[in-house]
């Protein structure tokens, strides 16, 4: 097994959401994906969107704890931005015979099955949110996104002390929670 | 007020805020309370997804941040394809277009051509003796459907009208060649058993196996109308699936095939019951003997019973009784040929294409 000790460090930082991890690698190889994309029928937006994308499935695959990088990341995300773009081509009846460059590519097909299903969750609790309203909504995302205590939130929010802060912040979990499920048990 | 309570209870025990002997009198609460159990489960799940979207949602400021910061630098540029590259661009966006032109020149040149050639005296014999064919075929065709007609007929009358089918609930085959798995407690007390596939044709059925300490039971198809099916798409899973998977089930909770989705919540039953699991699906009477499907189209289970205080609460057994109940029944001879795929074909396919291939392979069950 290869081991590509650059590139783990570069993984690690992205998998901490390190802005400097980030940019590396997007200097490292996002003008190999415009160029793919731009010789696919494709714009400069298309190569942002996508390339945004495989970062997201580079991180979910980098924080799942059980991922090896058996390739180097180059190889990695232009295998996945490559799928994703063949993707949407065909989807948007775009498609005939991709032009393809000499560049090594590797399987992704199952890393882009599980993208997509969680990130129909994502989808899901992101509408959910877009639903409960506010206060709910900034409230929840004080304690759950941005991990502020009670006290602090008791006075952002001006209730009169962190329980009555709490009360509330359940009420409206309660809500998101329907909400969420609602969706993720009709499946759409 | 309560379910405030219960929900700080679960979420303070989740995330290991509760001293030892809190989390021990909670831990207590949840093995007796199958209705806690399920919060907590339920929770578990809702905290992961809500932390992932957290995240998920920092990375993409990130990435959006720092796009913009290569940007401005001018480290991202808008790249321009060279002037030839245009060409061969515009070629490849219009090859398309160019080829059906060309397919329907060539098509309407071949129509000429043909128009022309039937113009001539020579095939009107020709047309003559087709159309005399067409009315031998046509004669041939409805032989076959009068021979048709009668078989339905047939069939119809073949099922006793006199029997009256009291229970009825789902089935699912584990051999292609017509076994069935279902559960025992609606065929238990049964001296006629039919199933029915989802385009409505009902099969006479008998009992191969029947365990009713372990509600499990398997059918045998008798009818000679019943054609073995093509390999099953599914398999049964050997091993035990994890907390908060999702999970699918088929059922004839009414005359029709219906889908329910949701997870697995718990890997034992009502009061511990070590048989079966707790699965969170919509279930209604008839959805008893369904398969419980996991994500790759392996069975993890036969639904089974239903909580009656409460709702979604839902226990299936789980699916190495199954190979239990065949080891028994390969006891005896006549069924020692049956054989159950170990390998699931539809595993990595989206959720609606399982479906659909899955469907088929689904029965539904009555007994009288």
């Amino acid at each position: 097994m290869k081991v590509y000790p650059n590139d783990d460090l570069l993984l690690k930082g992205l998998a901490s959401n390190d802005k400097q991890a980030i940019e590396a690698i997007y200097k490292d190889n996002f003008g190999l994906i415009q160029t793919y994309i731009l010789n696919n029928n494709g714009a400069t937006d298309d190569a942002k969107d996508i390339f945004q994308e495989a970062m997201i499935v580079l991180y979910e695959k980098a924080t799942s704890g059980s991922f090896e990088l058996t390739a180097q990341i180059k190889t990695y995300v232009y295998s996945i931005c490559r799928r994703l773009w063949l993707k949407r081509l065909q989807q948007s009846q775009r498609y005939n015979s991709p032009v393809e460059s000499l560049d090594e590519i590797i399987p992704v097909e199952e890393e882009i099955e599980e993208h997509h299903k969680k990130n129909e969750a994502f989808l899901m609790m992101e509408k959910a949110m877009g639903h409960i309203g506010e206060p709910c909504k900034s409230l929840l995302e004080a304690y759950y996104l941005h991990n502020k205590n009670m006290q602090e939130i008791a006075e952002n929010f001006g209730y009169t002390n962190a329980d009555n802060a709490k009360n509330q912040k359940y009420k409206c979990l309660m809500r998101l929670k329907k909400l969420f499920f609602i969706h993720y048990k009709n499946g759409s | 007020m309560d379910d405030i309570l219960l929900l700080d209870a679960a979420e303070r025990y989740l995330k290991g805020e509760m001293s030892e002997q809190e989390k021990t009198l909670f831990e207590e609460m949840r093995r007796s309370n199958p209705e806690l159990d399920q919060l907590v489960v339920e929770h578990h799940f809702f905290l992961d997804e809500i932390n992932r979207f957290s995240k998920i949602k920092a990375l993409k400021n990130n990435l959006h941040e720092v796009q913009a910061k290569l940007e401005t630098e001018g480290v991202l540029k808008e790249k321009q394809l060279g002037k030839g590259a245009k060409v061969i661009n515009l070629w490849k966006r219009y090859k398309r277009t160019i080829t059906i032109a060309a397919s329907i020149a060539g098509v309407t040149s071949l129509l000429t051509f043909t128009a022309i050639s039937l113009l001539s005296p020579k095939a009107d014999v020709q047309q003559i003796q087709e159309l005399s064919k067409k009315i031998d075929a046509i004669d041939k065709k409805t032989v076959a459907q009068g021979n048709e007609l009668n078989t339905v007929k047939n069939n119809i009358t073949k099922i006793d009208p006199k029997i009256q089918f009291k229970s009825s609930g789902t089935g699912f085959l584990i051999d292609a060649k017509g076994y069935l798995v279902t559960n025992s407690h609606i065929i238990k007390n049964s001296n006629a058993v039919i199933v029915q596939n989802n385009k409505g044709q009902e099969f006479i059925a008998k009992i191969a196996f029947i365990d009713n300490a372990k509600d499990i039971a398997i059918l045998k198809i008798t009818d000679e109308d019943f054609k073995p099916l093509g390999s099953l798409p599914y398999s049964i899973s050997k091993s035990s699936t994890d907390i908060a998977e999702p999970i699918y089930t088929f059922g004839y909770p009414r005359n029709e095939i219906v889908y329910g989705q949701g997870y697995l919540s718990a890997k034992t039953g009502f009061n511990g019951d070590t048989l079966s699991c707790q699965i969170d699906v919509p279930a209604n009477p008839g959805n008893s003997g369904g398969p419980v499907f996991n994500e790759n189209g392996e069975v993890i289970g036969v639904l089974s019973t239903r909580q009656l205080q409460t709702e979604g609460a839902v226990f299936a057994i789980q699916s190495k009784y199954i190979y239990k109940a065949l080891d028994e029944l390969k006891k005896d001879n006549e069924y020692a040929d049956v054989k159950v795929p170990s390998v699931s074909s539809i595993k990595g396919l989206q959720k609606k294409v399982q479906a659909r291939k899955v469907k088929d392979y689904i029965f539904m069950v009555k007994g009288n």
